[in-house]
């Protein structure tokens, strides 16, 4: 095996582990450390398809931001010692029963299209390309999501205010 | 490793955090399956990306981490502005909308 193959596993196997434990744990604060260690994996499997700057992206935003204000949110709506942090789930088996048909479903469909081929080198660098199509044929749509960002930090910033 | 391994890995990811948005009681358990499962589409658009060689993929796996980013800081500001009034935050309870 490839070195590249056997770190792809070794990830793989990091990130279903974490992702599991994110669901399944019965802690919510330990919930969201699992969280964070799935998105950095996920963020190793960007890295580990050539792109660096994903990496990046992911743990500032992913690894970063969200999970600070998913803990911040905890914090404000649970105590994080004592019972309450403590969360059960329910219809176990049904939602195992339909993860696995969804993962059934598309795994089949896997299967059934020709996706093989070798992996096309590398032209370079792809961040300054990257660079240069967010302004050039995506910058419409890079004006947008700035829009929506601020769209919805105005957003988050009227639900959770104060009424006085 | 081919494109099917990356594939796959990211629809187990997407189907263990449908799994938790199915399962979990919690308004905040239930938002950490979203980003699980927004989070393998993202190892999708990066594969495809990569072995089709066309930029596209990355631009758009920015795109929707942003646009992640600000649905979780909404849902949270809203699962804050339910807590306020109902002094819960478990999604069974949250019935306010029932006929």
């Amino acid at each position: 095996m490839t070195l590249e193959a056997v770190s792809f596993w070794v990830v793989a196997a990091a990130l279903v582990a974490s992702s599991l434990a994110v669901v399944l744990t019965p802690n919510l604060f330990h919930a969201v450390l699992y969280l964070a260690a799935a998105l950095v994996a996920t963020g190793v499997v960007f890295l580990l398809l050539d792109s660096p700057f994903l990496f990046g992206v992911q743990l500032l935003l992913y690894a970063g931001g969200v999970v600070t204000i998913v803990v911040f949110a905890i914090m404000l709506t649970e105590r994080l010692v004592g019972e309450r942090i403590a969360q059960t789930s329910r219809y176990v088996v049904h939602g195992a029963v339909v993860a696995a048909a969804v993962f059934v479903g598309v795994a089949g469909f896997l299967i059934q299209v020709p996706l093989g081929g070798p992996r096309p080198s590398l032209p370079g660098d792809l961040t300054p390309v990257i660079g240069r199509a967010l302004v050039g044929p995506w910058a419409a749509t890079l004006e947008l999501l700035a829009v929506l960002l601020v769209v919805a930090l105005l957003g988050a910033l009227y639900f959770a205010r104060t009424e006085d | 490793m081919s494109l099917y391994g990356y594939l796959t890995l990211a629809a187990l990811v997407f189907a263990i955090g449908l799994f938790g948005v199915l399962t979990r009681r919690n308004a905040i358990g239930i938002l950490l399956g979203i980003e699980l499962m927004l989070n393998a589409v993202n190892i999708n658009l990066v594969a495809f990306a990569r072995f089709r060689a066309d930029v596209a993929g990355l631009v758009f796996t920015l795109f929707t981490i942003s646009i992640t980013v600000a649905e979780v800081a909404v849902g949270l500001a809203i699962v804050i502005a339910i807590f306020r009034v109902r002094r819960t935050v478990e999604a069974d309870r949250l019935d306010l909308l029932r006929g």
